[in-house]
C-alpha cells in the first residue's frame, strides 16, 4: 500500500444544483501533512467527503492506490479515518467507550484487539477516563478530543480532519498539535487556523468558490499577502 | 447548553444500582407480568407485591418519595378504567342520574377498577426504579441479553442519544427567539409611535414564527440524520449492527435473579390459587 491521495479533475453539485467542486485535481503524497485553507462555503468539507466515497462526484479518487467505488469502500473506509466538522454528528453512541470501538468493531477485529485499541487511543487524546462517560454531556473540546480518539482506534494510514482545533481552548489546542505531530500518517486538515497549519503542516492547498487556486509551501503562501486577501484569509 | 433533567438516572451507591443490569431489567419485567397476571381483587397479594417495591424503593436509596411523586404522573391514564364502575356486575352500589342518563355503580366493576389502577401504579414504580437506578447505556446491554432484536436496540440508542441534541436545538432556538424579542420603553418619543406599536407583534405573525422554528427544527433533524449515517458509513457501517460479546453474569447476579424470580412466582400462585 501506498498512503497516497489522488484526486482527477473532480466536479461535484449538490442535489439543489450548487456546484461545490469545479474540476479539483490534488496529489498527495505518503506521510505528506498538508493544510486546506480557504473561506466558508470553499467547498472543503465537501472535497474531504469524497475521500472515503461519502459523496460521488464526477471524476476519480483514487486513495492508497484503490479507486473509490463501491466494491472498494470497505478498504478504503478502513484506511482513511475521517473526523467530521461536528462531534455531535461523529459521536452517535450510548457511551464514549462505544463510540471509539465502532471503528475496530467494524473491521472485525476480535474483543481483546477492539478492547486495547480503546484504550489506546483514548489515552492518546488524553481522555482515558471518559470511557463510561456518556457522550452528550460533554463539552465541545471534549467531544472534539474523543471524535479524533474514535478514528485513531481505526489506527488509519491517512487522517483526514475537518476543522479539528475549533472551540478548543489554548491547552487542547496545543495537545492535539502535539498529538499530530506525532503521528507518522498522510494528513490533510481543513482549518482556518492557519498558525496550526505554519506549526505542523509544511504544505497548504487554498480552495475558493470550488476550485483549487493555491497549492505550494504553507510558509510561501502565508507570505503572499495578495493571495491571502483576494481568498479571505489572515495572516496568522 | 445541556439538557439533564430528561435522563431519569439517579447515580446512587446501593445494591439496586450494583445490581447486574440485565438482572434488574428481567426482574422488572417479571414484576410487571406478575403484576398483571394477579387476578381481580387478591388484595393480600397487592399489599405483598407493594411491600416488596416499597423495600426495593428503600434500598435503592432513591427515596419513597422521590418514586410516588414521579408515579403519580401516570395515575390520569388509570381514569382510562373508570366506566368498569357501571358497565361491570351484579351488585349495585349507588346510582345517580344525569338528565334522562341513570348511571349504577357497581361493587364488582370497583373492585375490577380499583385492582387495574393498582396493578398500574406498582407497574409503573417497578419501571420508574429501574430507570432510575440504571444508566441508559446498560439498560441497552440488558436488552441486547435478552435477545430484543439488536437493530431495534440501535434504534433505541439513537434515539435516545440524538433526543437530547434535538432539545439543545430547540431551546437554542427559543433562546434566540427571546433574546431578540425586546419590548419597547413606553415612554416612545410620540403618543402617536407608542399607540401604534404592540410590542410582540400579532397572533397570527407569532404563529408564523413559530411555524418558521418547527419547520427549521425538522430540517436539522433530517439533515442531522443524513450526516449521522456519512459518520457510520465512514467507519465502516455495513448496514448490520455489531457489538461486543457481554461479559458473563456473575453468580451473585444468578442468586438474585433466582430469588426474585422465585418470590413473584409464589405470589403470583398464591393470588391465582385464593381468587382466581
Ligand atoms: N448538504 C448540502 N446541500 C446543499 N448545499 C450544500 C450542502 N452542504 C454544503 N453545501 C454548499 O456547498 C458549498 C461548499 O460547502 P462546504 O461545506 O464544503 O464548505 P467549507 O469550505 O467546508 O466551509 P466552512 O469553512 O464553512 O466549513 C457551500 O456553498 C454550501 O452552501
Ligand atoms: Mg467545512
Amino acid at each position: 500500500m501506498h498512503h497516497s491521495i489522488e484526486v482527477d479533475h473532480l466536479s461535484f453539485s449538490y442535489p439543489d444544483s450548487h456546484a461545490a467542486l469545479r474540476d479539483v485535481s490534488l496529489r498527495i503524497s505518503p506521510g505528506e501533512k498538508v493544510a486546506l485553507a480557504g473561506p466558508n462555503g470553499a467547498g472543503k468539507s465537501t472535497l474531504i467527503l469524497h475521500l472515503n466515497g461519502i459523496l460521488k462526484g464526477d471524476g476519480q479518487v483514487t486513495v492508497c492506490g484503490l479507486p473509490v467505488e463501491q466494491k472498494n469502500l470497505g478498504r478504503v473506509r478502513a484506511a482513511v479515518g475521517l473526523v467530521f466538522q461536528n462531534p455531535d454528528d461523529q459521536l452517535f453512541s450510548p457511551t464514549v467507550f462505544d463510540d471509539v470501538a465502532f471503528g475496530p468493531l467494524y473491521q472485525g477485529l476480535p474483543p481483546a484487539e477492539v478492547e486495547r485499541r480503546v484504550t489506546s487511543a483514548l489515552a492518546a487524546v488524553r481522555m482515558s477516563d471518559y470511557a463510561r462517560r456518556v457522550s452528550h454531556h460533554l463539552s465541545t473540546g471534549e467531544k472534539k478530543r474523543i471524535a479524533i480518539a474514535t478514528v485513531l482506534s481505526m489506527e488509519p494510514e491517512i487522517l483526514v480532519l475537518d476543522e479539528p482545533t475549533a472551540g478548543l481552548d489554548p491547552r487542547a489546542r496545543r495537545a492535539l498539535i502535539n498529538l499530530l505531530r506525532g503521528l507518522p500518517l498522510t494528513m490533510l486538515v481543513s482549518s482556518h487556523d492557519l498558525a496550526m497549519a505554519r506549526e505542523l503542516l509544511p504544505r497548504m492547498v487554498v480552495m475558493d468558490e470550488g476550485r483549487i487556486v493555491a497549492d505550494g509551501p504553507t510558509q510561501e503562501l502565508l507570505g503572499d499577502e495578495k493571495l491571502l486577501e483576494a481568498h479571505g484569509l489572515e495572516k496568522p | 447548553m445541556h439538557v439533564h433533567f430528561l435522563d431519569p438516572y439517579r447515580p446512587r451507591t446501593s445494591p439496586i444500582h450494583a445490581l447486574d443490569p440485565r438482572v434488574k431489567f428481567v426482574l422488572t419485567l417479571a414484576y410487571i407480568l406478575t403484576a398483571a397476571l394477579t387476578p381481580i381483587a387478591a388484595w393480600p397479594v397487592y399489599i405483598l407485591l407493594l411491600a416488596a417495591m416499597l423495600s426495593v424503593e428503600i434500598l435503592s436509596s432513591l427515596g419513597v418519595r422521590y418514586v410516588l411523586k414521579r408515579a403519580s404522573l401516570a395515575l390520569p391514564f388509570v381514569l382510562a378504567a373508570f366506566p368498569v364502575i357501571f358497565t361491570n356486575g351484579q351488585t349495585a352500589l349507588f346510582s345517580f342520574s344525569i338528565g334522562s342518563l341513570t348511571l349504577t355503580g357497581y361493587a364488582e366493576g370497583l373492585a375490577r377498577f380499583l385492582s387495574v389502577a393498582l396493578k398500574s401504579w406498582l407497574s409503573v414504580q417497578a419501571a420508574i426504579v429501574l430507570a432510575s437506578s440504571t444508566p441508559f447505556p446498560d439498560l441497552l446491554q440488558a436488552m441486547r441479553a435478552i435477545r430484543i432484536p439488536r437493530l431495534l436496540v440501535a434504534m433505541f440508542g439513537l434515539m435516545w442519544r440524538y433526543l437530547f441534541v434535538l432539545v439543545d436545538e430547540a431551546m437554542r432556538l427559543m433562546r434566540a427567539r427571546a433574546a431578540r424579542s425586546g419590548h419597547r420603553a413606553a415612554t416612545g418619543p410620540s403618543p402617536r409611535l407608542r399607540a401604534g406599536s404592540r410590542s410582540g407583534g400579532s397572533v397570527a405573525w407569532r404563529a408564523r414564527v413559530a411555524g418558521g422554528m418547527a419547520g427549521s427544527l425538522f430540517l436539522r433533524a433530517f439533515e442531522r440524520s443524513d450526516r449521522i449515517y456519512m459518520a457510520m458509513a465512514a467507519r465502516g457501517y455495513d448496514g448490520e449492527v455489531r457489538a461486543l460479546p457481554l461479559s458473563s453474569v456473575k453468580p451473585a447476579a444468578w442468586l438474585a435473579l433466582g430469588s426474585g424470580l422465585g418470590m413473584l412466582f409464589l405470589l403470583l400462585l398464591l393470588g391465582v390459587l385464593f381468587w382466581g
